[in-house]
């Protein structure tokens, strides 16, 4: 029963979340309007979803969220820094990330993740080879950065994922 | 201090934009140029942001949240556009 | 308003400012497109989250407007898109690089030719 009002639960918390937070108050009739958003959003674009992996781990996925938003600043002075510097000391380079995980949406949070941390964009995924293909602003080492890439993105995300 | 700060901003802000233009002109490719021109409108929601702080209205959220979607799918679009057209070629 | 959060918002703002200065001498300065290409996705969509940052909390410490929230869903909108962008860019300069590539070659074969 509740399985087909709320096919999927979190998408619905979040576009009531996400009303909230653009209509900014909260007043009994905004609440109303919001949870019905929230029942028919989800419901209306039920065929467009791909089938994501459940979210095992919620805990953890908060701790690696705020590991995020650390890595992104901090990070971002070392671009920073670079980008103001001399340009001949960088050695920009593409580098190849063979994935572990094999399910399209959790290669997608972690293209994103590896495209918002400074030094790397994520270009392009082979999903018949599951190869991460990523350019990298800085890199002396590119088999390095891979390791680095697989030890603190993609390990946690599988483990949250339980893929 | 904080209409210093907010006047400091808009000058940098405004520096930036003078950059992002000369990419915009410069080239040489058709994709940086794309990607100046998605810089220079999420810094203009950088500076409708400011300008919501030092007047101190509310009335501007919805113009840079309209410059956000719009910006996106505009740059979404020309990419598509570029990704395609050359199919067609 | 007290004095510390005029601080923390001056910081902020001042800050957020830098960052996208930063993204934007990234892009005019960086020698090809795939490097130009992370001063804008990254250093820019920090200092913009700065600055709507410094906005939220502004507009929620003046007594007369309440809590403001808008900003947060601008900030969560641009850090999603962020990474899209720079995926389809990159899509796009390596097609183009490709087949520019490819018509030069063939050119030169057809010269070769005549």
């Amino acid at each position: 029963m509740i399985g087909r009002i709320l096919p999927r639960p979190l998408l619905s918390l979040t576009v009531l979340l996400l009303w909230v937070v653009i209509s900014s108050s909260v007043t009994p009739g905004l609440l109303l309007l919001g949870s019905v958003l929230a029942v028919a959003v989800p419901l209306l674009t039920r065929s467009f979803w791909p089938n994501p992996p459940r979210l095992v781990r919620p805990w953890q996925a908060l701790r690696f969220l705020g590991i995020f938003a650390a890595d992104i600043v901090t990070a971002n002075w070392r671009v920073a820094r670079q980008v103001i510097g001399p340009l001949q000391r960088l050695s920009p380079a593409f580098i190849e990330v063979p994935l572990d995980l094999r399910d399209p949406f959790v290669a997608t949070l972690l293209a994103s993740v590896v495209s918002l941390t400074p030094g790397t964009v994520a270009i392009d995924l082979d999903q018949q080879r599951w190869i991460l293909l990523v350019h990298a602003l800085d890199a002396p080492d590119p088999q390095a950065l891979a390791r680095a890439i697989k030890k603190r993105y993609e390990r946690p995300l599988r483990e949250i994922f339980a893929c | 201090m904080l209409t210093a700060a907010i006047e400091i901003a808009f000058v940098l802000i405004g520096a930036a934009q003078v950059l992002n233009l000369y990419r915009l002109v410069r080239g040489p490719d058709t994709t940086d140029r794309i990607l100046a021109l998605d810089t220079v409108g999420i810094n203009a929601i950088a500076l409708i942001v400011l300008f919501g702080i030092h007047t101190a209205t509310t009335a501007y959220f919805e113009v840079a949240l309209l410059l956000a979607l719009l910006g996106f799918v505009g740059t979404v679009a020309l990419c598509k556009f570029l990704l395609r057209g050359d199919l067609i070629e | 308003m007290n004095a510390a959060t005029e601080g923390l918002l001056a910081g902020l703002i001042i800050l957020g400012a830098l960052f996208v200065l930063l993204g934007s001498i990234g892009l005019a300065r960086l020698p090809d497109f795939l490097t130009r290409l992370h001063g804008p996705t990254k250093a820019t969509t920090l200092g913009v989250g700065a600055l709507l940052l410094a906005s939220a909390i502004f507009f929620s410490t003046r007594e007369s407007t309440g809590i403001s929230l808008h900003e947060l869903a601008i900030l969560l909108f641009l850090f999603i898109t962020a990474p899209v962008t720079a995926h389809l860019l990159a899509k796009a300069a390596l097609h183009r690089q490709s087949s520019t590539e490819q018509r030069t070659r063939m050119r030169r074969e057809t010269n070769k030719k005549s």
